[in-house]
């Protein structure tokens, strides 16, 4: 069974989340960490990882910069910025009061 | 900074797609060491070239990539034909740059605002009527004491300035030997403080020097004079230079930007009103009059205010004048006192040049639009051959908007490399104009900024080419339909049909440059032909001036001194050499009569100066050496016709009535032949000469401080002798000193430099364009005959001979050549009227002024046809269908 890609515009705020909490990512690893606390539930597919990384890089939310690794390969590592914690801030009282609401729909319901 | 960023990510997109497919790659590595299968972990990423594609529109800005992208396009398209678009570039450069140019000089003499404060709230005062001569006339020259009554009256609604017109005057800083020429112009007091001036050193004239006439001899240089002929010293202020025998100290140095008001004339010296000769006379005219008009004063009234008070003035003055007639002295009280804006103040060359610049810079723009014609028909031709490309853009989806974006950018190229080169071209140019303005030896000084004034003109003119040239082309490619450019075109005449138009309209536009080219040349011939009836050649004018008046007796030492000097022929003495423009003029009455009305010129000249200018002497004598002024006069033909009749004058007396009703006779010793006197372009005048040697009223001779030796040299190159000359001037006699040397030819020659101007100028642009249009034509055949070749093809093989091919690749065009051609001449006889006072003794509707034009389009144009013709009847029909 697809996992379903469910994150419905919450992307943004999970990734600011994480960064915020282990800096210093790259996109697979987000991608990975964002599957691994959510216990598989929450799965962001790297066609919205990517664009969604790049456009907030533009948003100036997040920085990235390229480490070399052991290996040799070169990775892109994403790091929270100060405008992007004031995002976050933004983005996590928006999305309590939306589920906070839904709940209240759901219990009256 | 990201906005920087994306625009930086713009102009390094394959370093932008390389860094988004290393992270890419790394995501999928990183999934795989991770122990996934990698050919899983490649298909749960999907297509990477969309992700890219993606994430590439989020950094950077997509517009400004689609825009980057065209251009290279674009320049790859440009280069692909090399030839065409350095001939579309370069046509469109001369063009760019020659409007540019214009515009820079109409700009810098005509439009520019004085650099002072509230230009806008300067008019000038002129009168305008009838003119003596019946014609109508505007004179902008007043009297100071009329000045001063119009100042008193309107000093509630305007602030009135007194500045003479600038004149060239001797000066020395030290010795007479030092004499050196400065511009020089009489200022009221008041003027700096009125226009907001501050001085760059040292103080600037106040009302208070300019009082008493005579009593402030003070001079302010110009920032100009001050950098070129003293370093900027600042030791300047306080030091003092003689004109004549008054001494002035410079008090201060004026603004750095400030060069006086008259626009083509750099001040070197202002000097208060009060010292100018002429400031307590009432019948010298001398100066101008702008008038600094109060914010929300009514123009009317204050002018109506001004010409009561001025009518007033000439009113009380008429009736100390003899000799005119009533009818006269109506014609002059007449006048009507008008008030002219002159926030870029007032020139005589504005007068001169103001017809003649507009003239040149539509002859400029219409050969700009014949180079636009020429890059629109490339362009349509290229984008005919480019039809399947722009009909596959559209298959896989390209929108309307981006195929216009494509071709406007190729036109933009176009268009600013063109604007590039055109502007080194305008910067080189407009200097070289301005110094074909005047004589050499009194050039016209106009200051040329390349200010935003300038590049603001330059880049809406090349915006505005490009759209002219680049918009059809490029609306008719977005317009393409894919399925019928495929298959091969729908309607292949319609690009044909617009090509055609705008060889008509190109042929047009290149009739009336021709057209109007012929007629400049053809009055500076017939200017420059014009007989004067002496001869210039070999003769040299030295005008002279001593320290203080001298008596006539030393003059003629000088004269006698000179005659020794080898190489000299004959020597003469004048007050001024003819056609200098200097003019003097009078009534004349025979046998008491009351004046005639036509007024009589003089000059008065030495014995042997009629030999001299070679004027020849039909009756009597010349004078003699102790003839004197009044007593004898020799007079010309046209003289002889105007006042005795064109009966034989000789031996008969009249006399010149003064204003104030004096009369001085004479009698007529010897009639000479007819001369221009002061102006090439006027009629012949009525003219009489008086002796050199004047004796005042008790009978003793008159000293006089200023004439012109004239010395014809034995020389083809009179100029070899100046130097010796004017070291020998001084050598007769100490007092004596040249204060300039010019050849006749060059005095006669300064009467034709407009026309001269306008003739060459108007031959070089007509050349470019009679060029351009050859060019165009050649390439719509050019493009036509390769367009029809299948066509020509079957009609050769089913029996067409090559006279029929011929004229069916060319009828259209020369069609519409004839139709230019037509339309030339019309717009021709219709805009003649509005140079009609640049032209001389030529008629518009001469058949020979218009053949001409029409000669050279026609040659031209078959000597541009000659080549596709034969291309098209060398086609080989059985090669040409068995291509297909």
């Amino acid at each position: 069974m697809p996992k379903p890609d469910s994150l419905q515009g919450s992307l943004d705020l999970l990734v600011l989340k994480i960064l915020s909490r282990r800096p210093r990512l790259h996109g697979y690893a987000i991608m990975t960490a964002i599957a691994g606390m959510s216990d598989e539930v929450l799965r962001a597919e790297e066609g919205s990882l990517y664009p969604a990384l790049h456009r907030m890089e533009e948003d100036g939310w997040i920085c990235a910069h390229w480490i070399t690794k052991d290996t040799g390969r070169r990775a892109r590592l994403y790091e929270l910025t100060a405008a992007g914690k004031k995002q976050l801030a933004a983005e996590e009282s928006r999305w309590l009061l939306v589920t906070a609401a839904v709940n209240r729909v759901l219990r009256m319901a | 900074m990201s906005f920087w960023s994306r625009i930086a990510n713009v102009f390094r997109p394959d370093r932008l797609s390389r860094e988004i497919d290393e992270e890419l790659q790394s995501h999928i590595e990183e999934a795989i060491a991770e122990g996934r299968d990698p050919a899983e972990a490649r298909r749960a990423f999907g297509s990477t070239l969309r992700l890219r594609e993606e994430s590439r529109d989020v950094r950077l800005i997509a517009w400004l990539e689609s825009l980057r992208a065209d251009a290279v396009f674009g320049w790859r398209q440009l280069m692909k034909s090399k030839v065409a678009s350095a001939a579309a570039i370069l046509s469109l450069a001369l063009g760019i740059g020659a409007c540019t140019s214009a515009f820079r000089l109409v700009d810098a003499l005509l439009l520019r605002p004085l650099p002072v404060s509230e230009p806008e709230q300067l008019y000038a005062l002129a009168r305008q009527g009838i003119g003596p001569e019946g014609k109508p006339a505007t004179f902008d020259g007043w009297a100071y004491p009329d000045f001063a009554l119009m100042r008193a009256a309107a000093k509630d609604q305007a602030e009135l300035i007194a500045i003479s017109y600038s004149d060239r005057t001797d000066l020395t800083y030290g010795a007479d030997a030092e004499m050196e020429k400065a511009y020089r112009q009489y200022v009221s007091g008041w003027m700096f403080n009125s226009f907001g001036l501050r001085p760059a050193a040292g103080r600037l004239f106040t009302e208070s020097d300019d009082l008493k006439p005579g009593a402030h001899p003070y001079a302010v240089l110009s920032y100009d004079y001050w950098t070129s002929r003293f370093g900027r010293d600042p030791k300047v202020i306080g030091r003092t230079f003689r004109i004549g025998n008054d001494l002035y100290e410079i008090i201060g140095v004026g603004p750095e930007r400030f060069t006086g008001t008259e626009p083509g004339t750099v001040i070197d010296i202002f000097i208060p009103t009060m010292m100018h000769a002429g400031v307590q006379h009432s019948d010298w005219t001398w100066m101008r009059t702008l008038a600094r008009v109060k914010p929300g004063v009514a123009k009317e009234p204050l002018r109506a205010k001004l010409d009561a008070t001025s009518r007033a003035f000439e009113e009380e003055r008429s009736k100390g004048w003899g000799g005119e007639s009533k009818e006269l002295i109506e014609q002059i009280l007449n006048f009507k006192l008008v008030l002219e804006p002159a926030a870029a103040g007032v020139s005589d060359l504005q007068n001169d040049y103001r017809t003649s610049l507009a003239a040149l810079g539509v002859l400029v723009a219409l050969v700009l639009l014949i180079a636009c014609a020429n890059v629109a028909n490339l362009m349509t031709a290229q984008a005919a051959s480019r039809s399947r490309e722009m009909a596959l853009r559209v298959s896989i989806g390209a929108g309307r908007r981006r195929l216009v974006q494509l071709v406007l950018v190729e036109s933009a190229w176009l268009a600013l490399l063109a604007a590039a080169i055109g502007g080194v071209f305008a910067w080189w140019a407009a200097p070289l104009v301005v110094n074909m303005i005047n004589p050499p030896d009194n050039p016209a000084r106009l200051f040329l900024p390349a200010d935003w004034r300038v590049l603001g003109f330059g880049l809406v003119l090349t915006v505005g080419v490009m759209l002219l040239f680049g918009l059809a082309p490029a609306l008719r490619a977005s317009a393409v339909k894919p399925v019928s450019a495929l298959k091969g075109g729908e309607d292949p005449h319609s690009r044909r049909r617009l090509m055609h138009a705008l060889i008509g309209v190109q042929t047009a536009f290149c009739f009336l440059v021709l057209f109007v080219a012929g007629l400049f040349v053809a009055t500076f011939e017939r200017l420059s032909n014009r007989p004067t009836g002496f001869s210039p050649e070999r003769l040299l004018t030295l005008e002279t001036v001593t320290v203080s008046p001298q008596p006539p007796a030393f003059w003629d030492q000088v004269a006698e001194h000179l005659r020794a000097v080898p190489g000299v022929e004959k020597v003469g003495l004048a007050s001024s050499a003819l056609l200098e423009g200097w003019s003097w003029n009078n009534s004349i009455s025979v046998n008491g009569a009351p004046p005639n009305g036509v007024l009589v010129y003089l000059l008065q000249a030495s014995p042997g100066w009629i030999e001299a200018m070679r004027i020849p002497l039909i009756d009597g004598r010349d004078f003699l050496p102790d003839d004197t002024y009044p007593g004898v006069a020799l007079v010309n033909q046209t003289f002889a016709k105007a006042y005795f009749n064109g009966e034989d004058p000789v031996g008969k007396p009249f006399e010149v009535v003064f204003s104030g009703g004096a009369r001085l006779r004479f009698e007529c010793v010897g009639l000479v032949g007819d001369v221009t006197y002061r102006n090439i372009r006027e009629p012949i005048l009525p003219q009489a000469y008086f002796p050199f040697h004047a004796i005042d009223a008790k009978g003793a001779l008159r000293p006089t401080g200023q004439g012109t030796f004239i010395v014809r040299t034995s020389s083809s190159n009179p100029m070899a002798l100046a130097s010796i000359l004017r070291r020998e001037v001084p050598r007769a006699r100490s007092e004596f000193r040249v204060s300039n040397i010019r050849t006749q030819t060059a005095i006669d020659q300064s009467h034709t430099v407009r026309e001269r101007l306008l003739a060459r100028l108007a031959l070089f642009f007509g050349v470019v364009a009679i060029l351009l249009a050859g060019v165009g034509l050649y390439g719509v055949l050019d493009y036509s005959v390769l367009q029809r070749r299948k066509e020509i093809g079957i009609r050769m093989a089913i029996g067409a001979q090559a006279g029929d091919v011929a004229r069916r690749v060319t009828a259209d065009a020369f069609y519409m050549v004839l139709v230019g051609a037509f339309v030339g001449i019309a717009l021709g006889m219709a805009t003649v009227r509005y140079i009609q006072t640049l032209l001389y003794q030529v008629k518009p509707n001469d058949p020979r002024m218009l053949a001409l034009p029409a000669l050279t389009i026609l040659a031209v144009a078959l000597l541009a046809a000659l080549p596709p013709v034969i291309r098209a009847v060398r086609i080989n029909p059985a090669e040409m269908l068995r291509e297909e």
